[in-house]
């Protein structure tokens, strides 16, 4: 499903990405875990497609397609979602609007009719029942003057709205207090399927004991030193980064 | 400014003045008419050397030679009706190039004390009546266009509301103009008087036949009594090769209430000057404001509010869109007068641009000779924030869909003010029409 070689990515002119390379197949969870500063959410804006960054080297296919050539836009609608560490604040566009024309896009990308609104609003209700989001923020601005947790929250409805083929999660529990952070793995675990991959992209262990990943990757210096299955990341939360990152030097 | 010459048609359009008059003019208002033709050709149009007119250059209405459009009675009700903010069901007064259609307004039945008539009706049937509201707020301090709307007055309204009378439908006031070969002008005067405690919302609806290059220059005068409460909507969807110069005077006794809202999207060359007198105690303005120029349309607002006694309150919320090779301006500026202590005064001016050949200028004008005042003023220009762009995109909205979000978004801390849903929402489908990327439905909102 996707397949990264060797990707360099630079910003500013500074190498961030040095040689990356990663696969994920469907169905797949993978956990990225490494140190502040070593290139996660590089690695997650690159593959967002956001502008600014530098690629120098290396490829990434997606779906037999080159990744780094889709516009932003593309990638979501051939299903690659990224929940993003700091969602965005938009005031004045509500959430159910951005919702509906993100849904409708996505179902034109693959040829199906635009939904019906009233069974469209039914099968948001329902996610949103799931994520423990009352119907208000329906009609709240996207974000806007949202506490951490419900920004999280809502990262999640709209994965379970939009149902990507791979979610990309940059941070996903990083400012949720224990009631949310469960809330949100169950709503990454509700995202589980045979055909679906995801890939957690995280700094502790904590998520990990609520979501099971079948792989773990250690990221730092803007490498993947080390892979592992899920005692990789039970190991680091006992012996800390540092001795692993040793360890593979 | 310097003075017109006989000779050119602008002197000649003076000089010819006494037999372009109706009959029926009473000699107070023929006479009135005299001296502002006297007076303008004295004065002339404006220059960009005139501070007031700084942004602005009107030579294109001075290259013109504009003047008076016959009577045509070319439209009909299914150009009204298409017009017409779906909803709003208004009493209605319309006027075509400038003239009164009878047949195609509808204004009874009126609850008693409210009094609306044709200014040409008016002049002929109640002249007494009439002649002490003309004029009344209306002055040429800062620009010379309400003096040639009284030269070359062509008709309009006078509203009256009799004390503690509210006329509960809103009022459509839908001035039309026709596509021409030749250049036309109206000078429209509307009247709005509201007694004490009466209340009243008032549209000012400017449309035009597709391609019309017609120039209005219209008079707008409101006096609100003590505790009078009125709307008023000043809604310019001219086509986009029309001119336009909106004067709007406001004077506001004891506790009254005026809220106004500009919203302007069509025109070639649009000026509108607000300027609100807050005299007594109590008087409280809101200035909403909303403007959106693209192609080489040019757009100018200049408010003025004065406050000249104590414990009086204006807000002001201007926002400005420019795309294309659009042009616009802001200019508010605000009075506070020595002794007009407890004043509470405060704008806001925020501006987007959408293209790398828009411009807009902003510029807050503070004058305050009290020491006991609240003021407080805020003029921004800036771009369509980028992240909230991308993150609408990650989400895999079309990105010209994305942009049209977020336009429509700073555009709604305008219009979510007005309180006629209908009028919003009309507003909102023009924003829409004149963006590139499409929003189906309305949702959102």
């Amino acid at each position: 499903m996707l397949k990264i070689e060797n990707l360099k990515a630079d910003i500013d002119g500074k190498e961030i990405l040095k040689g990356i390379d990663l696969e994920v197949k469907p169905g797949e969870v993978h956990a990225i875990m490494g140190p502040n500063g070593s290139g996660k959410s590089t690695l997650c804006q690159v593959l967002g497609g956001r502008d600014g960054y530098e690629i120098t080297e290396g490829s990434v296919t997606y779906q037999q397609q080159n990744l780094l050539e889709m516009d932003p836009e593309i990638r979501a609608r051939e299903g690659l979602l990224l929940g993003f560490q700091y969602p965005v604040e938009i005031p004045g566009v509500k959430n159910i609007y951005l919702l509906k024309e993100a849904y409708n896009a996505r179902r034109k990308h693959l040829g199906e009719p635009e939904a019906d609104t009233f069974q469209f609003l039914t099968m948001v209700r329902e996610k949103m029942q799931m994520m423990q989001m009352d119907e208000s923020f329906l009609h709240r601005a996207v974000n806007s003057g949202f506490s951490g947790g419900e920004k999280k929250r809502n990262e999640i409805l709209q994965m379970l709205v939009l149902e990507p083929r791979l979610a990309l999660l940059d941070e996903t529990d990083s400012g949720l207090d224990i009631d949310a952070l469960k809330i949100v793995s169950e709503g990454v675990n509700h995202l589980r399927s045979e055909d679906r991959a995801i890939v957690l992209v995280t700094h502790y262990q904590r998520l990990l004991s609520h979501i099971e990943p079948d792989y773990v990757h250690v990221l730092t210096g803007g490498r993947i030193v080390k892979s592992g299955d899920k005692t990789l990341a039970e190991e680091l939360e006992r012996d800390g980064y540092q001795a692993i990152i040793e360890e593979a030097a | 400014m310097s003075a017109i010459s006989r000779d050119t048609h602008y002197g000649q359009q003076a000089e010819q003045l006494d037999e372009t008059l109706p009959g029926h003019l009473p000699q107070w208002l023929l006479e009135r008419r005299r001296a502002a033709a006297r007076r303008f050709v004295e004065t002339g149009f404006p220059d960009p050397r005139d501070e007031e007119w700084k942004y602005t250059n009107v030579r294109p209405l001075t290259t013109k030679a504009f003047a008076a459009a016959e009577r045509r009675d070319a439209l009909d009700a299914a150009t009204i009706a298409g017009h017409a903010p779906a909803g709003l069901e208004p009493i209605r007064l319309v006027f075509e190039d400038g003239h009164l259609r009878p047949d195609l307004s509808q204004l009874d039945p009126l609850p008693e004390g409210v009094q609306i008539h044709g200014l040409n009706d008016a002049l002929r049937e109640h002249p007494d009546f009439l002649q002490p509201h003309v004029d009344a707020v209306s002055h040429e301090r800062f620009s010379p266009f309400p003096t040639l709307n009284t030269a070359f007055m062509t008709d309009g309204v006078l509203i009256h509301l009799a004390r503690g009378v509210t006329l509960e439908r809103p009022l459509q006031l839908l001035l039309y103009g026709n596509d021409d070969s030749e250049a036309l002008w109206c000078h429209p005067r509307i009247l709005i008087v509201a007694e004490e405690q009466a209340a009243a919302t008032v549209l000012e609806h400017y449309v035009d036949a597709e391609g019309a290059r017609g120039f209005t220059n219209v008079v707008t005068e409101i006096v609100a009594q003590a505790g009078a409460r009125l709307q008023h909507y000043l809604l310019q969807e001219h086509s986009d090769t029309a001119y336009h110069v909106g004067n709007v005077f406001v004077r506001q006794h004891r506790d009254s209430v005026v809220t106004s809202h500009n919203v302007n999207m069509g025109g070639r060359l649009v000026r509108h000057d607000l300027n609100v007198d807050l005299i007594e105690p109590g008087a409280e303005i809101h200035l909403n404001g909303l403007f959106l120029v693209g192609g080489r349309q040019h757009a100018d607002t200049h408010t003025r509010v004065h406050h000249s006694v104590p414990h009086t309150r204006s807000h002001e919320e201007y926002r400005g869109i420019a795309q294309g090779h659009g042009r616009g301006v802001f200019k508010g500026r605000v009075l506070i007068e020595e002794g007009a202590q407890k004043t509470d005064a405060e704008q806001h001016s925020a501006n987007l641009l959408l293209s790398d050949k828009a411009e807009i200028d902003a510029k807050p004008e503070l004058e305050i000779y009290a020491d006991d005042v609240k003021a407080a003023h805020g003029a921004t220009v800036g771009q369509l924030d980028a992240e909230a762009l991308y993150y609408l995109t990650s989400r895999g909205i079309p990105r010209e869909t994305a942009r049209a979000m977020l336009v429509h978004a700073f555009a709604e801390q305008v219009l979510e003010r007005m309180s006629l849903e209908p009028v919003r929402e009309a507003m909102r489908d023009r924003l829409s029409r004149r963006l590139p990327g499409t929003i189906e439905g309305s949702i959102g909102y």
